[in-house]
Order: structure tokens, then C-alpha cells, then sequence
């Protein structure tokens, strides 16, 4: 009956239970906070304060002056102890600021737009969410203002905003959904302007009947769309949803805004709303500790920059020996060699898992079972793609339609071989695109 | 924390996988086929057991020196090669001499698997280069036919298809259907090949377009024979039910290594197969075709691959809208 769907997808086992009735607390601040530069798609900021200095709350303590980038403030008030490069969840170190928190809670937020649809402008509003430095929070963090400024030739018809939340474990957006269902709405009605979008579709996965019902219940005759998609991974990219809600496929190379359409997550549309109407920026996000190495699994409103070993510890510790430390969700987290990275604006989950012998295990040829063909959400040969990467076949590759991978990681997730294929994808993309810019030379 | 952060597992994402591997699939395999394996035993008595014991010996056998000659990680424990071992006797003639299996099975590991460099990177069926090998070698044994156990009365031809072809004389359908019939060892219960392919289809190990388009192709052709004429040609069902087509289509054509991994590849295949299996039946000079259809359509594997991309998602006439 459901038709809301795309061809492909897997379906893990979604272990949401673990994390899905606890609401969201607010994570204790920590001794210290660690506040990486580059936290969104784009140009780095550069540090606008000091080492010595004090900051308040919502003080703009990063910025740049590329239009592809996003302003950082300071989680709290506090002290700027240094600035110095550390380590950052995605692998590599990066200019961090330190904050040593003072406990008064001085604030200095930006000025409150107001919550009436009808009074905001939007350009008013576009700016604040430049300022306001919010960026995507379903973890591709591409700055949200830039998202929201197609150019004039491609206008946007449709707003989805995106509860699907696809990716197993997590249940931050859930629980968001459930608890701000009307903070969302007025999010996505304030971004719906902002793009001049025709209509706004909320789409969430058939396995969130309550957020469905909550948003069906807090919308009050607002006009909006709610759409139940088929659960099933990766429905939450935004391609696949593009597809299941509106039939329409994101050219290969092109952008949603290609077809008409921005997508944003809710968390985003949160964000959004919270930066209009009350003037805060982005300094906090709901995030989701689980797995079966935390005692205590829950969902956190956390301050960016509170290292991941402190909400840990407020989960009551881990259990068992961890094999791995996930930022993000199992199917497309970056598993972590330390227990301080920090929270930052992309994180929407702290994953622990037990050591497990899978974890380790080596890898088989190709059997040419096809399971991978059958599941790859844009319809590539990943098998073929895979070995023709361990042959070094840059070009082939790109015939063979690399570029077009979403790195859902479908494939490897079925390969009964258990090969890296979605990681030989990712270097090859990578060789691709040195090869092309050599050439381009 | 405290906590010895080396100790933290660093590869990439998907964190999860599932529980499908190499070993279960063939594992699965070789559960299916032990209901005809079994029935086979019966059939034909205790010299088929020994093949069975031998050719599967020998199998891993030969897997082992060839992995240790060619300096490779060891891997029987994927079960591929007990799979070979099976299938290559159940194509085989109930008298086929025991130095006859082990060189069929020497050939199928060695030749038609290692060579290629192993699991995965063969391009034709390994059970069939050995059945190809001795058909060349020993073409009395391969043959010479028996009498099995269990036997539709009045039946006096070799096997239904010989029959058919040398002496005009149709078997009937029931005994076809449940392997009262003479023939390859393990080819002659349809039904027990059936039942054992439906679970593999379930479980995805079998991709079904390849018997599914085997079978359409074989009865139309069949059919359009027969309605020329009659009286030489046989109908669809015969076609069907005759000798090697059910193992070839649901256990040897689908192969996963040496099958087409894109699903209209894998119509082209199992049509390609149905064509040849019905003009080298009716029209060539042997009764039987299946084998040599599989291996042939096994060389085409990597060009229907190539020919019958899927569309990439957004790209061609599907996105403008």
C-alpha cells in the first residue's frame, strides 16, 4: 500500500529500542570544551578570539568571510584557555578553541526576529541563519544558508523536511519529533519562505507512527504535507527521498535544487527555528549516546565541543570491552581512535559497540552473488566497481558511474565476502578526481 | 576515561553487516542437493556413494595443493569445492569408472577454478569443465547408461532424451517428474531438484530470472518444434523434464561466480542457454545440449555484463520529468 519508496536499500536490524524511550536530557557541561574550527562542508574559520580572553554564551568565537561557511559561537561562557590544533571526528586534527566554562551563563544571543510567518522577511531570516551558523545537521553539515539560496534559475517548489532517520541506532531526530513536533513546523514554515517553496512536505519512516501522529496533531491547519515512507535504508538520503516522495530523480551530478526541491532535517528545522525566534545560534544539538557498550543509552541536547567521553560517562560508563567508538550511526559513522573527540554540529551519535569478532575478520574474493546490485539505491555494479578499484582502473570507473555513489554503504552491509566495497569507492572517488584535476591543468 | 584507547577497531563504515557469507550460501547449496544426492544412492547403489566419497575427496584435495602452490591464504572452509565434487557426479553416468571421477575431479578444481586464480574469478562452471573433460576423454563411459531401482515399467531406452532421439519412443511425464527414469546420476528427480532450488531461491542464493528465462525459452522453442512437427519433435514438458535441464538450470547455470551479476545479464544468459539447449537436443548430433549451453554462455558472462548496465540512478530519460 505504502508507495512512498526507492529501489534498492537494505534493511538492517534497526536496534532503535535501545535509545527510543528515553527523552532528551540535557548532557552536564564539562570541565572543558574543545571547539574545532571546521565543523561544516567548506571554508574553515579562522579564530575570532583569543587565548587568554573570556567569551560569553552565543559569542561568535570562529568565523570566515567565504560565502561557503558558517560562523562558530561559544557553547558557553567561559574562559579561552588555547588554540590549538586537536583532534577531530573526522580522523584528522584541526585549530580548535578551548573553553574552560565559568559557570555564569552569560549570554550574548542575536535579537529575536519574532514567530509570526507573516512578519518575517525572508531575507531577514536567511541572514540570521548565516549568522546564526547554522549548518545540516542530518551530518553532511553543508551550511544551510547557501543551501537556501538557489540561484534564480532554479526555483524551488518543494521543501521536504527530512524525520526519516534511517540510519539504525539513532534516535536523536525521533525523539525530536516527539518532543518539539511544533518547533519543527515553525522551522519548516520559516525555511519554506525563506525559499519561496510552493509546498512543504515532512516526511518520517512507517516504523515513527507516534512522531507521525504528534506532527499530524501540532499542525493546526498549517498546510503541510506528512508523508509516511517505507522504512527502509538509506531513505533518509536525500535523494532517495526526493524519489520516494515525489517520483522525481536528482540528475546524476546535479543537486536537488536541479528538480525543485531543498531537503533539511528536522534537527535542522529546529535549529532554524531557535535561531529566528529566540535568537540563539547553533551551540547544541540532540544527539543520541547507544549501542550495546553504554550502560545507559539515551538522547542529549549537548553543548558543540563537550568531548564524547563526558556524555559517556554521564550514560554510566561503558559496558564490556569496545570495539569500536562510532561518531554517527552504523551505516555511514566514522569509528573513532579516541575517547575526546568532540561533539560538533554534524554528530547525531555516539555509537559504542562490543568487540566482535566480525569487527576483525578478513575479507573473501567477489562471488559475483549480485546481493550488492540488488541493493545499491543508485543502481551501480558496486561488485564490478569494487574489484575494478583493486585493479587500479581509475578511468573504467568512472564509466562505470563511480561519481554517483552516495556511500550509503548498502553493499558492503550485504557482501557475503565481506569486502570493503563502499571504502574501495570512497578512494577511488577520491584518485577520480585527482586524475580530472590534473588534467584540467 | 582511562581506558587504553588503542584498543579502539579503526575501519570504515557500514559499523554493521549482515549475517549473509560465503559459507552459509554454500552450505545452503550443499544441503539442497542431498535430497537427489541421496535418492541418486538409491537409485543407482553403492558404486555412486563411492564416486560421491571420491570426486569430493579429491576435490578439496586438489583445492589444497593448488592454494598451497599458488601461495594463497587456504579457504576449504567456503565449501565451494565440496560443491564441485557434488555436482561434477551428479552429471556423470551411474557406471563411470572411480579413476575416471578423480581426473574429472583434478580437472574441475585445477583446471576450471585455480587456474583462473581461484574462488571468484573462474569464468566457467568448474563441475562442467570436468564433465566437459571426460565426455572428451572417455566417450563410452560417458554414455553407458544403468538401470535404476526404481524404474517406470515398459521403459527400455537409456535415458528419455536417447530414447527420443534414436528410438522415437516418449517417456512418460510422471516418471520424468520423479526420477524413474535412467539417466546422469543426480539429473533424474526433477522434483527433488525442484525443492531444493525453491529454498534457494527464497534465500536470495539463486538468482531466479536465470532458471526462470532457462525455462520459458526451452518450452516456447519446444513448442514451436513440436507444433512443426509432432511426430519428431517433442512438446514443451518433455523438453522440460528431460535429461540434465532442471540441474543445469537451477544449479549449474546459476553458479553465482560464473552467472551474470545485473538482472536483465541474467535473462540474456538463461535465454541464451534455453536457445542452445533445444537446437543442439534437436538439431545437433547429441541428445543432450545442457552442458555445453552453460559453458558456452559461461564465455559470454563478462560482455552481457557489460552490455546490460543498469541505468544509474539519475542519469538517461528517467529523470526529466
Amino acid at each position: 500500500m505504502n508507495l512512498f519508496t526507492f529501489k534498492g536499500g537494505v534493511h538492517p536490524p534497526y536496534r532503535k529500542e535501545h535509545a527510543k524511550d528515553s527523552q532528551i536530557e540535557i548532557a552536564a557541561v564539562p570541565d572543558q570544551l574543545v571547539v574545532p574550527l571546521v565543523q561544516h562542508i567548506g571554508a574553515p574559520c579562522a579564530p575570532a578570539v583569543e587565548a587568554g580572553g573570556t567569551v560569553k554564551e552565543g559569542q561568535v568565537i570562529g568565523q570566515s568571510d567565504a560565502f561557503v561557511s558558517a560562523p562558530i559561537h561559544a557553547p558557553v561562557s567561559g574562559k579561552v584557555k588555547r588554540i590549538e590544533r586537536a583532534l577531530h571526528p573526522l580522523g584528522q586534527k584541526v585549530l580548535s578553541v578551548f573553553i574552560e566554562p565559568d559557570g555564569a551563563d552569560e549570554k550574548e544571543y542575536l535579537k529575536p526576529l519574532g514567530d509570526t510567518i507573516d512578519q518575517l522577511s525572508s531575507d531577514d531570516m536567511k541572514k540570521r541563519v548565516m549568522e546564526a551558523g547554522i549548518v545540516g545537521l542530518g551530518g553532511a553539515t553543508f551550511p544551510s544558508h547557501v543551501k537556501f539560496s538557489p540561484p534564480k534559475d532554479k526555483p524551488i517548489e518543494v521543501l521536504i523536511i527530512n524525520g526519516c532517520e534511517c540510519e539504525p541506532y539513532l534516535t536523536a531526530d525521533y525523539r525530536l519529533m516527539l518532543e518539539k513536533p511544533g518547533d519543527i513546523i515553525l522551522g519548516a514554515q520559516m525555511i519554506g519562505k525563506i525559499l519561496g517553496a510552493k509546498e512543504i512536505v515532512v516526511a518520517v519512516e512507517d516504523n515513527k507512527p507516534d512522531a507521525f501522529k504528534k506532527f499530524k496533531e501540532s499542525d493546526a491547519g498549517k498546510g503541510i504535507r506528512y508523508v509516511l515512507t517505507h522504512t527502509k535504508y538509506p531513505q533518509g538520503g536525500e535523494k532517495m527521498l526526493i524519489k520516494a516522495v515525489l517520483k522525481r530523480e536528482v540528475p546524476s551530478g546535479g543537486l536537488p535544487m536541479d528538480v525543485g526541491v531543498v531537503v533539511s532535517n528536522v534537527g535542522t528545522a529546529l535549529a532554524v527555528c531557535e535561531a529566528v525566534r529566540d535568537g540563539k545560534p547553533l551551540i547544541d544539538r540532540v544527539l543520541t549516546i547507544t549501542g550495546n557498550g553504554i550502560k545507559k543509552p539515551g538522547n542529549y541536547i549537548a553543548k558543540i565541543g563537550t568531548p564524547v567521553s563526558s556524555i559517556i560517562e554521564q550514560s554510566g560508563g561503558t559496558v564490556g570491552t569496545i570495539g569500536k567508538l562510532i561518531v554517527g550511526g552504523p551505516m555511514m559513522g566514522i569509528a573513532q581512535s579516541s575517547y575526546d573527540v568532540p561533539v560538533i554540529k554534524g554528530t547525531s551519535g555516539i555509537l559504542l559497540l562490543q568487540d566482535e569478532k566480525y569487527m576483525k575478520e578478513g575479507h573473501l574474493p567477489c562471488i559475483k552473488c549480485s546481493f550488492c546490485v540488488q541493493v545499491c539505491p543508485t543502481q551501480l555494479l558496486p561488485s564490478r566497481l569494487s574489484i575494478l578499484a583493486e585493479a587500479e582502473k581509475w578511468e573504467l570507473m568512472e564509466q562505470f558511474g563511480v561519481d554517483d555513489c552516495i556511500e550509503c554503504g548498502s553493499c558492503s552491509y550485504v557482501c557475503p565476502s565481506k569486502r570493503p566495497i563502499v571504502q574501495l569507492i570512497k578512494t577511488a572517488k577520491l584518485k577520480v578526481r585527482d586524475i580530472k584535476a590534473r588534467e584540467n591543468k | 576515561m582511562g581506558k587504553e584507547n588503542s584498543s579502539l577497531i579503526l575501519s570504515t563504515s557500514p559499523h554493521i553487516k549482515s549475517r549473509e557469507s560465503v559459507r552459509n550460501i554454500m552450505i545452503s547449496v550443499i544441503i539442497t542437493l542431498l535430497p537427489a544426492v541421496v535418492f541418486s544412492i538409491y537409485q543407482f547403489g553403492i558404486h555412486v556413494l563411492i564416486m560421491y566419497l571420491v570426486s569430493i575427496a579429491t576435490c578439496l584435495v586438489s583445492e589444497w595443493v593448488a592454494v598451497r602452490l599458488r601461495k594463497r591464504p587456504f579457504s576449504l572452509y567456503d565449501g565451494s569445492a565440496i560443491i564441485t565434487g557434488m555436482l561434477l557426479v551428479m552429471v556423470l553416468p551411474p557406471k563411470f569408472p572411480i579413476y575416471g571421477v578423480i581426473l574429472g575431479a583434478v580437472v574441475s578444481i585445477v583446471i576450471g577454478k585455480q587456474i583462473f586464480g581461484g574462488l571468484g574469478y573462474n569464468i566457467f562452471n568448474p563441475a562442467l569443465i570436468g564433465r566437459a573433460f571426460l565426455a572428451a576423454t572417455y566417450p563410452v563411459f560417458i554414455s553407458s547408461w544403468a538401470t535404476p531401482r526404481l524404474v517406470f515399467d515398459g521403459i527400455t531406452a537409456a535415458t528419455p532424451l536417447a530414447g527420443m532421439k534414436f528410438d522415437g519412443i516418449m517417456t512418460p511425464y510422471s516418471a520424468m517428474f520423479f526420477g524413474r527414469i535412467g539417466g546422469s546420476i543426480g539429473e533424474t528427480s526433477a522434483v527433488l531438484l525442484i525443492i531444493g532450488a525453491i529454498y534457494l531461491i527464497i534465500k536470495k542464493y539463486i538468482k531466479w530470472r536465470i532458471p526462470l528465462s532457462i525455462f520459458v525459452t526451452v518450452a516456447v522453442l519446444g513448442e514451436i518444434f513440436h507444433l512443426i512437427n509432432p511426430s519428431k519433435y517433442p512438446d514443451p514438458l518433455f523438453h522440460l523434464l528431460a535429461g540434465g535441464l532442471m540441474i543445469g538450470a537451477l544449479y549449474m547455470a546459476t553458479d553465482m561466480v560464473t552467472s551474470p551479476i545485473t538482472n536483465r545479464g541474467c535473462i540474456f544468459f538463461g535465454v541464451g542457454i534455453g536457445c542452445l539447449v533445444v537446437v543442439i537436443r534437436l538439431l545437433g548430433g547429441l541428445p543432450e545440449g545442457v552442458m555445453y549451453a552453460i559453458l558456452f554462455m559461461n564465455a559470454f558472462v563478462p560482455l552481457i555484463n557489460r552490455g546490460t548496465k543498469p541505468r544509474i540512478f539519475g542519469t538517461g530519460e528517467a529523470h526529466e520529468h
